[in-house]
């Protein structure tokens, strides 16, 4: 029979990875529905019990989420206004069940091109901090993130960690979900920008990421160089233009058109960009 | 039945150890295993349902530590240490707790599998919050899928739990139609005590797991499966084609074309041609590619259009054109009409395969006693299953003993056989009892669905908007095997000028087999489609006319005394005017308030703006099987402990039927509803009441149960020698009668009884009358009809093509609503599969056999819906009454798709509208 550890301790579940290939298991939201029809025979490593990986702290003035930190976790902490857009595809994420299960770090780990997760933690420009008995290390989510289902993790890795960096008092951040139906759906787009305005209402600093329209979801760099000194007023959404959205990469399937999913990327862009300014 | 393993109260190395409903439980199981399969096969609490495995349903959602989750996603080894709480753990005593009793008030459980995930959920957020708003319910309870309600009355009894306590409705003896009663088996759907096919199974029961074809056309071979079986000794047996007696079913006698397990050639993906029997745990363990089978992939023709072109191959030799057949209906001259008529519309329409997506997948178990063997499984027509079991296996019908178990949804998909022969198969051959369920999955690619319609129709109208002619010819797509394609090709052309008065029509179809999913019984069989493409050419012609689109469809109303395109004249009970005219008032408001908002957006400019639409559409709906006999026969009897049994052969998907027979019964009998015990549908112990489909039990069963129950009263007031007038009692285990001032008595101890404790048996029978149609299509196909007229206000976000859907208004004549509640809840149910219809729901095999690739509605996609029961009495049905199942369904998608037109001047030609076709459609307009 395979075999199932629940360690306590970061340390132990390190060991336990570096001691042969381990699947691991955290809130089970993807693991098992990728499972139907099966027995799970595999070797299972289950992070849920490790309590130093729960939770979200302050920490640098940004965040530290830890790899256990759920969505319902996520939603009922107070986090500055910069993170709204986390907590907005916080409760986006499947129905109550699945946030109360399912798993920030997970999310990422699980590299689905429609992640809800990966867009607005890209726009704010996270980390993924990964441990194994060797040590720890960081990487940019865009870095971690590779490709559809695919991640730069060493198989004797663990995310420990979402790493969000400050952000000013003044930056605001949204979150936009296009889904064909209004629960439990899967995105057929999702755009999450931040802006942080200096003093004078223009953009110092912003980031525009979109996710479901490319294999990993992806920042608009162009855009957000384009919106940068800009004023923050209504009329910044039209400052979005289809060139901006060049280096996405959309497919047709059963949830839409990639012609769609460009078209409705660009006006997801230009509404959360125009509800920043409101 | 069930064997819980009683699990020792010491922890062994590896058990896990929790609180269940409250009790310390230690359950030695592999860790990793989902906790609802322990709490269901370990601890034996099935009131916990696995709707799909992969968190997409919700029906198993249980409470951890207070808080809900999917116990199908949980890992046992996470519920360590912690209280989990089951369905079983709300009631009090033994009494329904205030949430359950909501529910069972307010109707919210139909078929009752999602209602243990439902009550979780909402149990979970009244903790939390004593008084919800109705957004905070639909949040907290929006990962719970339901496929019957339509959420509303859900929503309702959750607002009302919070407010206070709940009175139920307990009609007086001789009141109980038309009253609000609860359901008669209700309380067992509230508690999670009721058992559907995966929850009951004999001990020793094996696992029966199908092997399906993962390609829509090919050939195959099975080599040795001696290899196989050494290697894997918990498995007993692999059985094939040669296994199966006689291996064909089919609905109709004289074309049996499906076989049960395909005999080296398999027509369409997920068709079964094998299954492994044995061990759960080593029948699931096998991995497909050890299966010695050899494909040899064949083109597939999965399109009317490929299977048409392709007569060189059929699909079945005996369809050498792949058409399995033709409907029509010709009355007048409808070319002349046309020519003539002042305004024509005309146009083609397109449909996509849609799925039922009941949350109960498939299941049952098949035991033999004898010889004699005995089905429990979900099925909608017990008696048609009995036969196509003995028929496989080369036996007696009456070697086989069906009993339904509770059904979790149906909609048509359970017409059809599914678990029932190859269960029977492997446990008629092993002499073992055998279980299954089907994955969702599974379920999904090997049952039927919706047919695929190609439509082209043309109406014309005179002047003043009155319809002269209508032209309709439809193609379905049938998939592989017939199902009910032969009633659905029937059933349209006598629908399809739609419910109005139609001099000159024809109206012509065909079912045409392909290599795609089987289409077979869907909620309207066939009618659904057909309504989209007369509702949206009748707004063309309004718009032509210049006339108001409700007006223009009140002037041509089918009325009593009028004749339909099949020459019938109904002499009553058609009341589609005075449907139109209870949505008047709403209808000039929202189209009035539509607009002034469109204005108002249209000013500010932009391309992102919204636009408001308003809809209207009417169906007519012929109640029970298309001229085709189709009786039910009903029994009550009077048992020897006082208690009144109605042996009732109508299974209960769901819908109600269990509660409004027995509401005919009662009255009939003049007793209280509750003094009416039931047997559902076994087939040892009821009479053949026919399927439930075709929105015929209340008609047709539910005159049979009123004469059976009035035979009952007539015999008894003989043996009282007391008149018609009495008042008929059981008091202190005596039969009484009691007339003006006069009691009569008899000790029941004094009355034999027969072998099933009876002591006295009413019977009735009722076949409602027909005139079969000649081939023109001329006849009386129905004994009476269902209409309704439903409006949909909604809001389109131009630049995504997304719908919003404001409201919607039905009016249904339904000539009698024995209980309000179900029938308003049959309504809203039906309307949120229309919604589906229209926006959102499209199956393609092999890619979106799962619920969240398949998308149907969920809380939050269903808005308020008003019902207006009109009740033009049928003369013919029980108290008037007629059916009202699929009526439902059918003037949803239309209502939308006039709405849609009206808010962005789009006409919807492909349902279902998604925001990638509609904002191509939008954009296209716009050029
Ligand atoms: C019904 C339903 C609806 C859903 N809806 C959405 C949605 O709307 N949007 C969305 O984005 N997602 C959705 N999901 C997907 C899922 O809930 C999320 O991706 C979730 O965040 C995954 O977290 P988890 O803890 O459940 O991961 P698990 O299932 O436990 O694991 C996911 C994967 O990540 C790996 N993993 C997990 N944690 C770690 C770690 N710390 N280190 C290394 N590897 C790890 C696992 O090995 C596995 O491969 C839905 C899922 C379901 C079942
Ligand atoms: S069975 Fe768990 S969500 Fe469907
Ligand atoms: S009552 Fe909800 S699925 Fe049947």
């Amino acid at each position: 029979m395979a075999s199932y550890l629940r360690p306590e301790l970061l340390a132990d579940a390190l060991s336990a990875l570096a001691g042969g290939a381990r699947t691991v298991l955290a809130g089970g939201t993807d693991f098992y529905p990728a499972r139907v029809g099966r027995l799970v025979d595999e070797d299972v490593l289950d992070i849920t019990a490790i309590g130093e990986l729960r939770g979200v702290r302050a920490e640098r003035g940004g965040l530290r989420i830890g790899a256990t930190t759920t969505w319902s976790d996520l939603l009922a902490a107070p986090l500055p206004p910069w993170c709204r857009a986390l907590q907005q595809a916080a409760r986006e994420v499947g129905g109550v069940q699945i946030q109360n299960a399912g798993t920030v770090a997970g999310n990422l780990c699980n590299a689905s091109p429609a992640a809800d997760g990966v867009p607005a933690l890209l726009a704010l420009g996270a980390e993924v901090e990964l441990a194994s008995v060797a040590g720890r290390r960081r990487l940019p989510l865009g870095e971690f993130v590779l490709g559809n289902r695919r991640t730069a993790r060493g198989p004797q890795e663990l995310v420990s960690a979402v790493l969000v960096p400050p952000w000013s008092e003044r930056a605001r951040s949204v979150f936009l979900k296009l889904g064909a139906r209004r629960y439990l759906v899967i995105s057929i787009a999702m755009v999450a920008a931040v802006i942080e305005p200096d003093a004078a209402g223009r953009v110092a600093r912003c980031g525009v990421a979109v996710g479901a329209c490319s294999a990993v979801a992806q920042r608009l760099s162009a855009l957000e160089q384009a919106l940068v000194g800009a004023t923050l007023d209504v009329r910044i959404g039209a400052r979005a233009h289809q060139e901006h959205l060049a280096g996405l990469t959309p497919i047709d399937d059963v949830r839409g058109t990639a012609e769609y999913r460009a078209d409705a990327a660009l006006t997801l862009v230009r509404r959360a960009l125009e509800s920043l300014a409101a | 039945m069930n064997e819980p393993v009683e699990p020792g109260l010491a922890a062994e190395a590896g058990a896990i150890a929790f609180r269940l409903n409250g009790v310390a439980r230690v359950v030695a199981a592999s860790p990793a295993s989902r906790l609802s399969d322990v709490l269901r096969e370990s601890l034996g609490l099935t009131g916990t349902k696995v709707g799909c495995n992969a968190g997409d349903c919700g029906a198993c959602t249980v409470l951890i530590d207070g808080r809900q989750v999917c116990a199908c996603l949980t890992a046992l080894g996470q519920v360590a240490g912690r209280d989990v709480t089951t369905v079983e753990g709300i009631a009090r005593d033994g009494a329904l707790d205030r949430l359950q009793r909501a529910f069972h008030a307010h109707g919210a459980a139909q078929c009752g599998i999602c209602t243990p995930g439902m009550l979780m959920a909402a149990t979970d957020l009244l903790a939390r919050n004593e008084r919800p708003s109705e957004s905070e319910v639909c949040d907290a309870l929006g990962g719970v899928l339901c496929r019957c309600t339509g959420y509303r009355k859900i929503v309702d009894a959750v607002l009302a739990a919070a407010a206070g306590e709940v009175a139920l409705a307990v009609p007086a003896a001789g009141r109980a139609v038309g009253s609000r009663a609860p359901k008669t088996d209700g309380a067992a759907k509230l508690t999670g005590a009721e058992r559907y096919g995966a929850d009951r199974w004999p001990p020793g029961a094996l696992w029966l797991r199908a092997v399906r074809s993962p390609h829509a056309h090919a050939r195959f071979s099975i080599g040795d499966l001696a290899a196989l079986r050494a290697r894997h000794p918990g498995l007993l047996d692999v059985l094939t084609a040669r296994d199966v007696p006689e291996n064909s079913f089919g609905i109709f006698p004289d074309h049996k074309d499906q076989p049960v397990l395909a005999d080296g050639l398999a027509r369409f993906r997920g068709e079964a041609v094998a299954a492994l029997v044995g061990e759960y745990e080593t029948v699931m363990r096998i991995d497909e590619a050890e299966l010695p089978i050899r494909w040899e992939p064949l083109e597939a023709r999965t399109e009317i259009g490929q299977a048409l072109a392709a007569t060189d191959a059929p699909i079945h030799a005996a369809r050498p054109d792949n058409v399995l057949i033709r409907g029509r209906v010709a009355r007048g001259d409808v070319d002349a009409a046309l020519a003539q008529a002042a305004f024509v519309a005309e146009g083609e329409f397109a449909t996509s395969l849609v799925e039922h997506a009941y949350i109960e997948p498939e299941a049952g178990y098949a035991e033999r006693v004898g010889d004699r063997l005995r089905i429990f499984a979900c099925t909608q027509t017990p008696y048609m299953d009995r036969d196509e079991v003995a028929r496989v296996l080369g036996v007696a019908p009456a070697q086989v003993h069906v009993v339904p178990s509770a059904v979790g949804g149906g909609f048509g998909g359970k017409l059809d056989v599914s678990v029932q022969p190859l269960l029977a198969l492997a446990a008629w051959k092993l002499g073992r009892p055998v279980r299954t369920a089907y994955t969702r999955p599974e379920s999904m690619a090997s049952t039927s669905k919706r047919h695929p319609a190609r439509m082209r129709a043309r109406f014309g109208c005179d002047r003043d908007g009155r319809i002269v002619g209508a032209e309709f010819h439809g193609d379905f797509n049938t998939g592989a095997y017939a199902s009910w394609g032969t009633t659905v090709a029937n059933r349209v052309p006598i629908h399809a000028a739609g419910p109005y008065v139609v001099p000159n029509v024809r109206a012509t179809t065909r079912a045409i087999y392909t290599n795609g999913p089987i289409a077979g019984a869907f909620r309207g069989f066939g009618v659904p489609q057909s309504t989209i493409a007369h509702e949206a050419l009748l707004d063309e012609l309004a718009e032509r006319a210049g006339i108001d689109r409700l007006e223009l469809r009140h002037r041509n109303a089918l009325r009593a005394g009028q004749p339909t395109p099949t020459g019938q004249v109904l002499r009553a009970s058609c009341g589609l005017a005075q449907c139109l005219e209870a949505l008047r008032p709403r209808w000039r408001a929202a189209v009035a308030a539509a607009e002034a908002f469109n204005r108002e957006q249209a000013a500010r400019g932009g391309d992102a703006g919204r636009r408001r639409g308003v809809g209207i559409a009417c169906m007519w709906y012929g109640i029970g099987n298309t001229v085709i006999a189709n009786p039910s026969a009903m029994r009550v009897s009077l048992r020897k402990d006082g208690q009144f049994v109605l042996y009732n052969g109508a299974v209960d998907i769901g819908q109600g039927s269990n509660t409004i027979l027995a509401q005919i019964a009662a009255d009939a009998l003049g007793v209280r509803l509750d003094a009416i015990d039931y047997v559902m549908g076994d087939t040892d112990l009821t009479e053949d009441a026919g399927k439930t489909s075709a929105s015929r039990q209340t008609f047709v069963s539910g005159n049979a149960a009123r004469l059976a129950a009035a035979a009952l009263r007539r015999k008894l007031l003989q043996r009282l020698e007391v008149g018609e007038n009495a008042e008929l009692a059981i008091e202190r285990g005596e039969l009484v009668g009691i007339e003006g001032g006069r009691r009569s008595a008899i000790p029941l101890a004094y009355l034999p009884a027969d072998a099933r404790g009876d002591v006295e048996v009413g019977r009735g029978e009722f076949n409602p009358p027909t005139v079969p149609l000649d081939a023109d299509g001329q006849g009386e196909p129905y004994a009476t009809y269902g209409f309704a007229a439903q409006l949909a206000e909604l809001e389109v976000d131009l630049a995504l093509g997304t719908v919003h859907l404001l409201g919607i208004a039905a009016a249904h004549d339904v000539g009698r609503a024995i209980n309000p509640t179900q029938v308003e809840g049959q309504i809203h149910g039906g309307i949120a599969q229309g919604i589906g219809l229209a926006l959102m729901e499209e199956y393609h095999a092999g890619r979106t056999d799962n619920l969240h690739d398949y998308l149907v509605p969920t809380f939050g996609d269903v808005p308020p819906i008003e019902v207006h029961l009109i009740e033009d009495a049928e003369p013919l049905g029980p108290h008037g009454a007629k059916g009202v199942g699929e009526p439902a369904l059918i003037a949803t998608a239309p209502a939308i798709f006039g709405a849609i037109r009206h808010a962005t001047g789009v006409t919807v030609r492909h349902a279902p509208a998604t925001p990638d076709r509609l904002r191509a459609w939008i954009k296209a307009s716009a050029r």
